[in-house]
């Protein structure tokens, strides 16, 4: 990056610098993205920046589901009209609100923040594992559901967290697997349509 | 390296995978014809994708592949055998992930080996049925040294040369095998090796896998197999295996509850 910019102006460079860093920005799109803020009006930008500032300075972990959030325990964990007795577990706080785009869940949540994944060399302690032994100790979650990836990855995830939380005594449930909605049957892999003939349902009214 | 037609076919087997940009991925597999190489799965992180089912890690596929500039790209992909077994269980899972990665990290781009290709299939299946998996590990970890290039001395003395002499004696991974006791002082890191713990290396490296499956070894000696071998594939590779950790880390948990029940 450092001899194609040293005939721009030092802050630019700089902030062009700072782009290339961020996830799938490569040096033409820093180059775009920053002389675009250039000639964006000096409000927009200084908006822009206290936006950054701010997400870095408020946002942080609720202290008991380890979603990202302003105010601490977040919004989820403090709603009095959510069911108490059953846990979602995710991988990522983005998850999150997927399941909630949804609304057919109404019971509390707990990110990880990762799967285990023992090639990359990702393990049980490098996840908020202990954080989730700690809160279904306390007694009010009756049933567990594990929502971690179905790729090899959340499987191990999960298998490790069943086998973890089995002790305790709860209801332990995963997402079912199987064909997704507007999928084909003839592409499906052998593993989900053994999974979906496993899982398959009474249809009701026929 | 692969042929130089727009599209080819190929069997393999997806060793790991690593996230790309929005909802790709960039596979590591081990084809038969190819050895080792990358290739990129578009679209697969997608609910609604038709690959992603069939490009999971440690599946053996067919694939369709068509050349990129950088790397190239799956356009299609039948699954063999999935490994059902290994998936739906932990302790097994961790193995057959260990065996991925040592397999990724011993072999180079491109290098066409069909005995490892074979080796790795063998010991994905022997995993999925064997009573003793950790068996089935080790004779992957010599056959595999060997096949790499790295098998280790297990006759001589690699100090002196000499024969060694049927007592404990030392291995040194450093100094790439076993060492007598005359040649020990001086040597980085030599362990005691026993007798009988050279007996086992020997059979790992010079007997079939029935050979090995026959041979009842107790589980002190199996640790110290397992610890000579470890030792000498990090220093081989001179880095930690990753997928090592999670199968201790598993062990460890297992001998608590065991203590706790």
């Amino acid at each position: 990056m450092n001899e194609r910019t040293t005939s721009t102006a030092a802050p630019l460079a700089r902030l062009i610098e700072e782009f290339y860093r961020l996830p799938g920005i490569g040096p033409k799109s820093a180059q775009r993205l920053a002389y675009y803020l250039l000639r964006m009006p000096a409000a927009d930008a200084h908006s822009l920046a206290e936006a950054i500032v701010e997400v870095k300075d408020k946002v942080t972990l609720c202290s008991t589901c380890q979603n990202v959030t302003e105010v601490d325990p977040c919004r989820i964990c403090t709603d009095s009209g959510r069911d108490r007795s059953i846990m979602c577990v995710v991988e990522e706080p983005l998850d999150i609100l997927a399941l909630e785009r949804t609304g057919s869940y109404h019971g509390l949540y707990h990110v990880l923040h990762g799967a285990i994944s023992p090639m990359d060399g990702i393990g049980p302690d490098d996840l908020k594992v202990s954080e989730l032994l700690d809160r279904l100790r306390a007694g009010e979650t009756k049933e567990i559901i594990l929502a971690t990836n179905p790729n090899l990855e959340g499987e191990a995830t999960s298998m490790y967290l069943s086998r973890l939380i089995g002790p305790l005594g709860l209801r332990v449930t995963r997402l079912a697997r199987g064909l997704p909605a507007g999928g084909d049957l003839e592409y499906a892999d052998d593993l989900t349509l053994t999974r979906a003939i496993e899982g398959r349902q009474e249809m009701d009214g026929a | 390296m692969p042929p130089r037609a727009r599209l080819y076919k190929t069997e393999a087997i997806i060793l790991r995978g690593r996230k790309l940009g929005e909802a790709d991925r960039i596979l590591t597999l081990f084809t038969p014809t190819f050895g080792k190489m990358e290739a990129k799965a578009k679209g697969v992180r997608k609910t609604t994708s038709r690959l992603s089912g069939h490009l999971q890690p440690l599946n053996r596929c067919q694939l369709q592949l068509a050349r990129g500039h950088v790397s190239d790209v799956i356009t299609g992909c039948e699954t063999l055998a999935s490994f059902r077994g290994l998936r739906d269980d932990l302790d097994l899972l961790s193995r057959a992930l260990y065996v991925a990665e040592l397999t990724d990290r011993m072999t180079a781009d491109h290098v066409q080996s069909l005995p490892t290709y074979r080796l790795l299939l063998d010991t994905l299946g022997r995993l999925e049925s064997s009573p003793a998996p950790d068996t089935v590990l080790r004779f992957f970890e010599m056959q595999l040294l060997d096949q790499s290039g790295f098998r280790p001395e297990l006759e001589r003395c690699v100090g002196c040369g000499n024969a060694l002499e049927p007592v404990d004696n030392f291995f040194a991974p450093v100094a790439g095998g076993t060492v007598c006791r005359q040649c020990v002082p001086g040597l980085a890191g030599p362990r005691v090796m026993t007798l009988n713990g050279l007996k086992v290396l020997r059979l790992l490296q010079r007997g079939s896998y029935n050979d090995v499956a026959r041979v009842n070894v107790p589980p002190a000696l199996a640790e110290e197999v397992e610890r000579h071998l470890r030792s000498y594939i990090i220093g081989v590779l001179e880095r930690n295996v990753n997928a090592a950790a999670f199968i201790d880390h598993l062990r460890r948990e297992g001998a608590r509850t065991k203590i706790e029940v």
